[in-house]
C-alpha cells in the first residue's frame, strides 16, 4: 500500500511537472535586470535652472532661451515684450552620464561653461535606488561693465563667479517628479555692504505630466545667507514644456531675467507677487552628431 | 520497489530536461520605414524556452533594453510609445507546429499563441524556421506588427516620424535546458 501510494505521488508529481508553466520557468531563468527610470524631465532646463537629465552619449543640444521684460512695465513696454534678453547655449554629451556646455547671456554679457556629471541612478530590480543625483558645476564670466566704464580698476578675477549644485530627483510617477538643489555660488568681488562673496541656497522643484507630450514645471530657490541689506529676491519660476520631436518648447513666467546661475540665484530683481515677471521660453534642438558605439 | 521508484522517477526527470531548450544567444531587432527616417532598433537579452517534445514556446523581451541609434529616439520609444515603465517586457506564449526533432536542416515551422506587447495579448500567427545542429537549435523568425493593434499611439505631431507598423525580426540560438 505505501508503495503505491508512493508511486502515485511520483506519477502525479512528474505530471505536474510536465504541466510547468513554460512561462514561470522563463521568468526563473532570466537573470534579474535592473530598471533605470528615464526622462525624469523633458529637459536639462527645469524652469531657469538645471536638471537632473544629462543629454545622451554623442547628443548636442542647442539651447535658446529668451526673457521678455517685465509684464507690470504697463502698456508703453508692450508689458515687457519690448525688451528681451537672451541666452544660447550648447550642450555636448561626452558619455550618457558627462556633459559639457557652454552660452553666453545678454544680461551682463556674461559667458558661462559648466560640467555636469550623472552621479547615481534611479532604479528598481536587481539594483535599487532611490533617487538620482547629478552633480553640476559652472565657472562664469561678466564682461559687462567694459574696463574703461566700470567705476573701480576691475580685472579679470572680479568678473569672475562660481556655481556648485547637487540636484537630486526622484520619479515617483510616470507623471509626478520631484528634485532639491543644494546649491552654493561664489562670486569674487561683490559690493560688501549688501552681499556677500557666498551663497548657499536650496532648490527645491518639479513637474506634473499633463499629457504625453505636455507637463507643468515649477523650481524655487531659497537663499539661506543673506543680508538684510540685500536687495535682492528669491528666484521663482513656473514653466509648461512642450515636446514635439527633437524639440522640447519651454513656455516660462519667472521674476528672474538672467539665465547664469549667478543672475537668477543671487540676483533677481523682481517681486514675483507684485507682478515682476517675466515671460520668457526655452527652446532646445538635440541633434545626434556621434555615433553611440 | 523503492528503487525503482527512484529510477522512474530521475528517468523521467531527465528526459523532461532534455526536451526543453533554452536561449544561449538571442538577437531581436525592428525596422519600421517612414518619409522622414527609418527607424531601427536591436536588442540582444532576450530569453526564450523551446519544448521540443510539446512544441510549446515561450519568449519575454524587456523593452528597454532595445537600442536605437540615436538616444533621444530610445527616451521616446520608452516613454511616450511602449510606455516601458508600466509594460516593461514582450512576451510571447504559445505553441510550434510543424517541427520535427529527427530532420536535420532549416524548415518551416508555425507558431501560434499570444503575443503580448504594451499590456495588449492578440492570438498571432508567427511564421519562422528551426534548424537542429549539435544538439542546438536556431530559430529565425519574421514577422509584422501593426501599432494600432498593440494601442500604440503615435501622437499628432510625430506621425510622419513614424510608420503604422513594423518588421520584427527574430534570431535565437537555443542549448539543451539543464536545471
Amino acid at each position: 500500500m505505501r508503495n503505491s501510494i508512493a508511486l502515485f505521488l511520483v506519477v502525479a508529481a512528474s505530471a505536474a511537472n510536465a504541466q510547468d508553466n513554460l512561462m514561470d520557468l522563463l521568468d526563473k531563468e532570466t537573470a534579474p535586470s535592473t530598471d533605470y527610470s528615464s526622462q525624469t524631465f523633458k529637459g536639462t532646463r527645469l524652469v531657469n535652472g538645471q536638471t537632473i537629465e544629462t543629454k545622451g552619449k554623442g547628443e548636442l543640444e542647442f539651447i535658446f532661451a529668451h526673457r521678455f521684460g517685465p509684464i507690470n512695465s504697463g502698456a508703453y513696454e508692450l508689458f515687457g515684450l519690448d525688451q528681451a534678453y537672451v541666452r544660447l547655449g550648447l550642450e555636448y554629451g561626452i558619455t550618457d552620464k558627462l556633459g559639457v556646455g557652454f552660452g553666453r547671456n545678454s544680461v551682463d554679457k556674461t559667458m558661462d561653461g559648466y560640467v555636469r556629471y550623472k552621479i547615481l541612478r534611479q532604479s528598481k530590480g536587481a539594483v535599487n535606488m532611490p533617487v538620482t543625483i547629478t552633480g553640476f558645476a559652472n565657472a562664469a564670466i561678466r564682461m559687462s561693465p567694459k574696463k574703461e566704464d566700470a567705476t573701480y580698476s576691475i580685472t579679470t578675477e572680479d568678473r569672475m563667479s562660481y556655481t556648485s549644485q547637487l540636484l537630486i530627483a526622484r520619479k515617483f510617477t510616470q507623471s509626478l517628479s520631484l528634485q532639491l538643489m543644494p546649491t552654493f555660488v561664489h562670486k569674487n568681488t561683490v559690493d560688501s555692504k549688501i552681499e556677500k562673496n557666498d551663497t548657499f541656497i536650496i532648490g527645491a522643484g518639479g513637474r506634473v505630466k499633463v499629457s504625453r507630450s505636455i507637463s507643468l514645471t515649477s523650481e524655487y530657490y531659497y537663499r539661506l545667507n543673506i543680508d538684510e541689506a540685500n536687495p535682492y529676491y528669491n528666484a521663482l519660476g513656473f514653466g509648461v514644456d512642450i515636446e514635439t520631436g527633437g524639440h522640447v518648447f519651454q513656455l516660462v513666467l519667472s521674476n528672474s531675467r538672467g539665465l547664469t546661475e549667478r543672475a537668477f540665484l543671487t540676483e533677481t530683481t523682481g517681486q514675483f507677487f507684485d507682478g515682476d515677471i517675466h515671460m520668457g521660453f526655452n527652446v532646445t534642438r538635440t541633434f545626434q552628431v556621434a555615433k553611440r558605439k | 520497489m523503492k528503487k525503482l521508484i527512484l529510477l522512474l522517477f530521475l528517468a523521467s526527470s531527465l528526459s523532461s530536461a532534455a526536451q526543453k531548450f533554452i536561449v544561449e544567444k538571442s538577437f531581436v531587432s525592428f525596422y519600421s520605414h517612414a518619409t522622414i527616417e527609418d527607424i531601427t532598433a536591436e536588442h540582444k537579452s532576450a530569453n526564450s524556452i523551446f519544448s521540443s517534445e510539446t512544441g510549446e514556446i515561450v519568449f519575454s523581451i524587456p523593452i528597454k533594453e532595445f537600442k536605437f541609434a540615436k538616444a533621444l529616439m530610445e527616451e521616446h520609444f520608452n516613454e511616450k510609445y511602449m510606455e516601458s515603465e508600466k509594460f516593461p517586457k514582450a512576451t510571447f506564449q504559445g505553441k510550434v507546429t510543424g517541427f520535427q526533432k529527427q530532420i536535420t536542416g532549416a524548415q518551416q515551422v508555425q507558431a501560434i499563441g499570444k503575443l503580448t506587447v504594451h499590456g495588449v495579448t492578440k492570438e498571432i500567427e508567427i511564421p519562422g524556421t528551426l534548424e537542429v545542429s549539435g544538439g542546438k537549435i536556431k530559430l529565425l523568425s519574421k514577422f509584422v506588427i501593426k501599432l494600432e493593434d498593440y494601442n500604440i499611439t503615435l501622437p499628432q505631431l510625430m506621425w510622419q516620424n513614424i510608420a503604422e507598423q513594423v518588421d520584427v525580426t527574430l534570431e535565437f540560438t537555443y542549448k539543451p535546458y539543464e536545471k
